[in-house]
């Protein structure tokens, strides 16, 4: 049997109009709240056009009506099923000193995993230095370290000395922000390949940062490259870890074996936490990139390389305890009132 | 499954979602050339604003070179990493060239986009571009199911087309002031009505609704099927039928089984 179509397109559509008009406004303002009228009415019109669909489905087999009423109803279905539980505007200062904090402590077991393989790098790149000093153009490719350490730091402290450390600070700080962010969300999405791009890219960072610090240590010139280095390094390599951790929870979920939840579901419940992370990460590699062009770059004799390692340590510190204790107190106070 | 499913014709890609009322429906999914297109749409959209960008941070260079240069650098990052996210988060997945094309990104049970829905099919971009022009995501949204690259696969999300939301014109095809012969026998329009299916009568209504795109002789070679498909399932007296065409009879078969 197929229902009369004319006479029940003509009966419903004033309905299905009213209920697009309502689905329109509501897409245009993601922030809009519908007050109790208009939700029971949004319901009552999304109920009638599902009925409307079940009849056109049974009944009658008109493609272009089935399609309209199928994409009315979907369009309604998600705001009427997936509305959350209270409408929250992001705070962005609870955001990165709550909840950033706290996501790296609950996934710690990543991170530890990133560490690990950023440290084999550097073990292999400083071994592979000591033991082949010939390998250093293979394990160094840029031109500004292929010189000895001690020529680098005769001609860092030598424009020092001339004031010649100045130039394009800002767009120096600039390209380093951008592109350091660029190679976070890298080591991010390259946790789509089960992780093994993560650890690579994490591996042969190491490797890099391995090879220079045996290179420098090895010449003598140690106060330099930890002044060198500390200070933007104590942000910056935390920050490419952290980015990692993020790709490496993805990798996880994709692999999967903690949990007994389809592919979908596993992905969906850490998604949150990957995207928290890589959040915080840029806000951390602004802040680096501001200390590399506009601090790091400036030595003795204009900066003793004390105050700068003061600096880096004084950093890394704040760094170590905004990871350990940051959001703390918050959770607490959550617990407390959930358990009230 | 409904009959007229079997006239679909070649693999249709579709989300279907039950929902707790008992409805089921189905979205069309969006193909690769669609999304291909709407790409290419935003990638045009970001060249033009990162263009109109410069030309602003140019005008900074009268105060500052330096500081116009840094202020271009991140415009430039900022535009390309935030117009999508941007976008889909305001326009509830939809950027400019998914408008164009009428497709929009969903979540993968219908529900409402979530933000980090939105970043991480984003941000995934940078390994579904490799290792140029978006081939490994390519590969991947073909080879899968419900046409997912890696950052749909991680969002949790798919590309639904939602273009077409205009009601069907059955006012083209259905008038009641036409004169109807077949509804001067009741009991063979009421047999008629009995034996033909939904997907029968859909066909019949469908080339109806698109006769004016067809050739002259594919339409007469058309209604001419129809309409003798028509008449063997339900035979009419002769007379009544002798003297209109084949397109005249089937609009009458629609007429009979869509107006009651």
């Amino acid at each position: 049997m197929i229902i009369d179509l004319e006479k029940f397109i003509s009966a419903e559509r004033p309905y299905w109009q009213e209920l697009e008009g309502m689905m329109t406004r509501q897409e245009q303002d993601p922030y809009r709240r519908m007050d109790f009228n208009e939700i029971q009415r949004l319901h009552y019109l999304y109920q009638r056009a599902s009925a409307d669909l079940a009849k056109v489905n049974t009944f009658s087999a008109e493609r272009d009506m089935r399609h309209y009423l199928e994409t009315l109803v979907g369009r309604t279905y998600g705001v009427i099923h997936g509305a959350r539980r209270q409408a929250v505007r992001f705070s962005p200062f609870r955001w990165f000193f709550h909840t950033f904090p706290s996501t790296f402590r609950r996934q710690w077991k990543a991170f530890v995993v990133g560490v690990s393989a950023m440290m084999l790098g550097c073990l292999f790149g400083a071994t592979a230095l000591l033991v082949d000093p010939g390998s250093k153009p293979v394990l160094l490719p840029f031109k500004h370290l292929q010189i000895s350490p001690a020529k680098r730091v005769a001609q860092e402290e030598s424009a020092a000395a001339h004031h010649e450390e100045g130039g394009p600070k800002g767009t120096f700080s600039a390209f380093l922000m951008t592109h350091n962010i660029r190679v976070s969300i890298l080591a991010l999405a390259l946790g789509m390949t089960w992780g093994l791009g993560t650890v690579l890219l994490l591996f042969s960072n190491g490797v890099i940062l391995g090879a220079v610090t045996a290179d420098f240590v090895h010449a003598g010139q140690s106060a330099f490259l930890v002044g060198w280095l500390l200070p933007h390094g104590a942000v910056e390599i935390p920050s490419i870890l952290v980015a990692s951790q993020a790709g490496l929870i993805l990798a996880g979920a994709l692999l999967g074996r903690s949990m007994a939840l389809p592919l979908g579901r596993r992905l969906q419940a850490v998604v949150p936490d990957v995207v928290t992370l890589i959040g915080g990460v840029a806000v951390m590699l602004v802040w680096a990139g501001l200390v590399e062009a506009f601090f790091s770059q400036y030595h003795e004799p204009v900066l003793p390389y004390a105050a700068k390692i003061a600096f880096g340590l004084v950093e890394l510190s704040l760094l170590v305890l905004f990871f350990s204790f940051g959001g703390r107190s918050g959770a607490r106070g959550a617990e407390r009132r959930e358990s009230r | 499954m409904n009959p007229a499913d079997s006239f679909q014709g070649p693999v249709d890609h579709r989300l279907t979602i039950r929902t707790p009322e008992g409805i089921a429906f189905s979205l069309p999914l969006a193909g690769p050339f669609s999304r291909f297109v709407a790409w290419l749409v935003d990638i045009s959209c970001l060249a033009l604003g990162s263009k109109l960008a410069s030309i602003v941070t140019n005008l900074l260079g009268l105060i500052s070179l330096d500081l116009s240069r840094a202020i271009s650098l991140i415009l430039f990052f900022a535009i390309s990493i935030g117009y999508a996210i941007a976008c889909e988060w305001y326009w509830q997945g939809q950027t400019l060239g998914k408008r164009v094309m009428g497709l929009r990104v969903m979540d993968i049970h219908g529900l409402r986009l979530r933000f980090s829905q939105v970043v991480i099919r984003n941000l995934l971009r940078t390994v579904d571009s490799l290792p140029l022009c978006y081939l490994l995501g390519g590969v991947v949204l073909l080879a899968s199911r419900q046409g997912q690259r890696l950052g749909d696969l991680a969002g949790n999300t798919v590309v639904a087309a939602t273009g077409r939301l205009a009601e069907p014109r059955l006012d083209r095809v259905l008038d009641e002031t036409h004169y109807n012969s077949l509804r001067a026998h009741p009991h063979l329009a009421a047999r008629l009505r009995q034996r033909i299916g939904p997907a029968e009568a859909e066909l019949g209504l469908r080339a109806l609704l698109r006769r004016e795109d067809l050739e002259p002789e594919a339409r007469v070679a058309l209604f001419k099927s129809l309409a003798s498909h028509y008449k063997r399932r339900v035979p009419f007296p002769e007379e009544d039928v002798s003297t209109i065409s084949d397109e005249q009879y089937v609009r009458n078969v629609v007429d009979v089984l869509f107006r009651k």
